[in-house]
């Protein structure tokens, strides 16, 4: 085989021969052909898919997050809202307690005073009623006691009667001028 | 199986046996057709392209012809493998224009990737970039789609100047600079990447023969074991070593396509 070689002359390495050129050509034609309009667009399509895929599925999942924060925020808000509502009827109500104690406090004293008043007036009313009573029977009995003493009856009752009325009048004076003259006549008074 | 040429005739020559080291040499990359179809004789390398495609297109076949959003395992690894290209050569490289050119480069990468891959596949083992002719087929379709894009992109004078007369540079500089962006982007760009990833592939696949021949070589005695021992350490190190420069290779010639688009596209300053 080497003696059968040897004798062609053989073919240098360093040459490129005319055949084997086109079969590389041949070759690489084929597969650059199949990559060019079946492989390359087909796999460049999916990846594009999945790419999007991928994108599809953070967007989503973005936008559910951000709702998700909306919704916990509203309630945040809801939350707060109550509790100020809350806090806001309490205060009310304390006020509305202190306003009717305060009412019901003033409603009291007025009560109170009126009672008060309504006793003062029943009392002077009484008292001047007894004092009444009291002069006609201190007439009287002083008239009666007059005319014991004296023996006889004592006729002229208009006189009388005015001699009487003088005589407690200037009582009365006494009586009410008696606390600031004190020395005149205080034991009348009483 | 990959050293047959050598193997074939030399498997009794054994260190002290009074026979040379049977070097590889330029027959290690030439072969015996395996069959012919016609009057069209295959060899090992040409099957090798064919099965690297069928092994692109039909991982790439299952994993993307039906995909799903959420994916498999095999359509993950796969979209690793395409995402990779698509960000990490294409959309660094190129910027926004960039999808446009993702069939090319994904395509590019692991066509070149798989027919690097084979050097350290059993019963393979010949990586089929290293027969000049693949990677300069490769070159030539990167040069035409460059050459072409220039041009559509710039019109007939944009295009020249695009392509010999970078912007931004004192007026002297020029006559020195346009022959050598004229012949550097016109010619030497389609050479140096044909030339790159045929000579690391060939390279690699020397260096791994020789390893393996020489621990064939040196048994046979109690001497010679301690020699190929060390040489089989070498040989796996080495073939490590190469499943690294494979991707790299396919990763450079990639990138270099990329930014030969990228520059083609360029705005005029």
């Amino acid at each position: 085989m080497l003696i059968e070689l040897a004798a062609e002359e053989p073919q240098s390495p360093v040459v490129p021969v005319v055949p084997e050129i086109v079969i590389g050509l041949i070759c690489f034609g084929v597969i650059f052909f199949v990559f060019y309009k079946k492989l390359v667009p087909s796999i460049n399509k999916v990846l594009e898919e999945r790419r999007a895929a991928i994108e599809g599925g953070m967007e989503k999942a973005e936008a559910v997050q951000a709702e998700a924060r909306q919704t916990l925020e509203s309630y945040k808000e809801q939350l707060a809202e109550a509790r100020h509502e809350a806090a806001r009827m309490r205060q009310e109500a304390q006020e509305q307690g202190a306003a009717l104690i305060a009412e019901m406090r003033e409603e009291g004293q007025r009560q109170r005073e009126e009672i008060i008043a309504a006793g003062h007036t029943q009392i002077a009313a009484d008292r001047k009623q007894a004092a009444e009573l009291l002069r006609q029977d201190v007439g009287n009995l002083a008239i009666e006691l007059a005319g014991k003493l004296v023996g006889e009856s004592l006729e002229d009752h208009a006189r009388q009667s005015r001699t009487i009325d003088r005589f407690l009048d200037d009582l009365e004076r006494q009586a009410e001028g008696g606390v600031p003259a004190q020395g005149q006549g205080s034991e009348a008074g009483r | 199986m990959s050293n047959d040429q050598v193997l074939a005739f030399e498997t009794d020559c054994h260190l002290f046996n009074d026979c040379g080291f049977p070097s590889p040499s330029e027959f290690s990359f030439l072969f015996e057709p395996l069959f012919t179809i016609g009057s069209f004789e295959v060899n090992k390398p040409m099957a090798l392209v064919v099965l690297s495609t069928l092994i692109v297109l039909g991982f790439f076949w299952k994993a993307f012809s039906k995909p799903a959003v959420v994916p498999g395992k095999f359509q993950m690894i796969a979209e690793a493998g395409y995402e990779f290209v698509r960000r990490g050569i294409a959309r660094e490289t190129i910027g926004k224009k960039a999808e446009a050119y993702v069939p090319l480069l994904v395509s590019l990468f692991f066509f070149i990737w798989i027919m690097n891959i084979w050097a350290v596949i059993p019963f393979a083992q010949f990586p089929a970039t290293s027969i000049i002719a693949y990677p300069a087929a490769l070159a030539l379709v990167v040069w035409s789609t460059y050459m072409t894009l220039t041009f559509k992109t710039h019109g007939f004078v944009g295009g020249i100047r695009n392509l010999c007369v970078p912007s931004g540079l004192p007026k002297g500089i020029y006559v020195i600079l346009t022959p050598i962006e004229f012949i550097s982007n016109i010619f030497v760009r389609p050479l140096t990447l044909t030339v790159r990833l045929f000579a690391n592939m060939f390279a690699g696949h020397l260096l791994l023969l020789v390893f393996i021949i020489g621990t064939w070589y040196t048994l046979g005695s109690v001497v010679g074991t301690f020699y190929a021992a060390t040489s089989l350490v070498m040989t796996l190190l080495l073939t490590l070593f190469e499943l690294f420069i494979q991707a790299l290779q396919a990763y450079v010639f990639t990138v270099l396509t990329a930014t030969y688009i990228s520059q083609a596209l360029e705005e005029p300053h």
